[in-house]
């Protein structure tokens, strides 16, 4: 099946979607890797409240590269997807707090971010990893940015996203894992290829 | 005549080849793989990824965003030159502007992001002294998502050919999706622990389409190729045929008494460009 969904997501919204469908999104995106994750979870720890809402956002693992043209204004160059299997350990919590509704990334996650997400209603969608002018192009437009004293990778860019897509639904939000469920079919292959191998 | 002032542009016109082209033959290796691939979505992964090289082609911009840590390798000739490591540094400097790259380098503790590419150690410039009648010198901008799973293992000698296969497989397979698939493999055998990594990333320099010159290596790297696109991780890790797109081993004679061996693991994006400054100053672009 094929979805178009607008940002802030419900829970109706995704917990329709099963693994393989294919997803285009709009509304507000934002951004985030290893360094947001870890500032925004410690922001929270200490009761602090944080200028963006993500109740029901969609958390992209992306670090875009993006032009200043002048105070405020940006161009997006490229902004393809960064390796989400860095954000395994921080992730559960983070779904938890936040109350995101949909993560975007590429390689998948693993099975602690599978169980979070079944609990608290959230979807994985993968992009294609390197695709970055694809992505730019649908994300269309750049509204803002949060902790930009992180660097240009690791701060949070918030886009204004128009169909950005197509993104491939890799955890659903009652658990289920296309990544787990591959890995078992390649260890099987795993036989064979060493048998070629003569190992 | 060669000076700091052509080194600098070369460096730059090098980034920006680099960043927003692919080698010809890792582009054909990517259409081929798009054709025999038939799994659906393993189809649309290598559609999206086609597509994606040909707009940024056009419109030069960079292929992907992560554009890298600036590394690059210079071959010296029989010319005179000046200080290349300084002008290598301005070179990045201002790729990253006017490319744009993505300010990549970091110190490694603090984290801290100087926002131009380049810190201790960084750029990183391989030398060799040739005695051609040119200096070349080859941009390889390297990504972290294919780079983190890299590995070395100091085998046993006892462990002889299999070992090696075995750690090359293991390595692919734990890398699984996390690198961008279809990867290309650089395999460093013997040397020292330094030798074997610094082989398997030279490796990723010889195109995949020409086989190690010696017929028993020429016949490891094809057995490995056919093996790992068993495996069936397949375009972006969501399963099809092509897992990896080429494996290139290089080797060097090691202690009797060891058998080191790395693996450098290349995204699809597996981007590089060359440059000849010749003793008149003209660049030329390989």
């Amino acid at each position: 099946m094929e979805y178009h969904l607008k940002t802030p997501l419900s829970a109706e919204d995704v917990k329709k979607l099963k693994l393989g469908d294919i997803v285009y999104l709009s509304g507000k995106i934002y951004t985030a890797r290893d360094e947001a994750h870890m500032h925004i979870l410690h922001e929270i720890k200490e009761g602090k409240k944080i200028p963006i809402e993500l109740k029901g956002m969609a958390v992209y693992h992306c670090g875009p590269i993006v032009k200043k043209i002048k105070e405020g204004v940006w161009e997006l160059v490229a902004a393809g997807p960064t390796t989400s299997s860095r954000m395994n350990s921080l992730e559960p919590e983070f779904i938890e707090k936040t109350g995101v509704r949909a993560i975007i990334g590429k390689g998948g996650m693993n099975k602690g971010v599978s169980d979070a997400m079944a609990k608290h209603g959230c979807v994985y969608l993968a992009f294609t990893g390197g695709a970055a002018i694809l992505a730019a192009k649908g994300l269309n437009k750049v509204e803002g940015v949060y902790l930009e004293e992180l660097g240009m990778p690791e701060a949070v860019w918030i886009m204004n996203a128009e169909n950005f897509g197509p993104l491939v639904v890799g955890i659903t939000a009652h658990g289920e894992n296309m990544f787990v469920n591959l890995a078992e079919e390649i260890k099987k292959n795993e036989v064979e290829a060493r048998k070629k191998l003569g190992i | 005549m060669i000076t700091e002032e052509k080194i600098k542009e070369a460096t730059v016109g090098l980034l920006q080849r680099a960043s927003t082209t692919l080698p010809s033959d890792i582009l054909a290796a990517l259409k081929e793989a798009y054709e025999k691939e038939d799994s659906p979505p393993a189809k649309m992964q290598l559609k999206a990824i086609l597509d994606n090289v040909d707009i940024a082609g056009k419109n030069t911009k960079p292929i992907c965003q992560d554009t890298g840590v600036p590394l690059f390798y210079v071959k010296i000739g029989k010319v005179y030159y000046g200080d290349i490591g300084k002008a290598i540094n301005e070179g990045v400097m201002e790729a990253t502007k006017k490319v744009p790259l993505r300010p990549n380098a970091v110190h490694p503790l603090s984290r801290k992001n100087p926002g131009n590419n380049v810190g201790r150690n960084m750029p990183y410039i391989n030398y060799k002294v040739t005695g051609e009648p040119w200096l070349e010198i080859i941009a390889f901008p390297k990504g972290a998502g294919s780079e983190n799973m890299s590995a070395l293992a100091m085998l046993v000698p006892s462990q002889g050919v299999k070992g090696v296969k075995e750690f090359v497989l293991n390595t692919v397979v734990k890398a699984g999706s996390n690198p961008c698939p279809p990867t290309v493999i650089g395999v460093g055998v013997g040397g020292s622990a330094d030798i074997a990594m610094k082989l398997a990333k030279e490796a990723l320099l010889r195109p995949i389409t020409q086989r190690h010159e010696e017929p028993e290596i020429a016949k490891l790297e094809t057995e490995l190729k056919d093996a790992l696109n068993m495996l069936g991780i397949g375009p972006m890790g969501l399963g099809g045929r092509a897992t990896v797109l080429g494996v290139n081993v290089e080797y060097a004679y090691c202690h009797t008494a060891s058998l080191p061996v790395a693996v450098n693991v290349q995204c699809w994006a597996a981007r590089k460009s060359s440059c000849r400054i010749h003793p008149d100053g003209k660049i030329e672009y390989l």
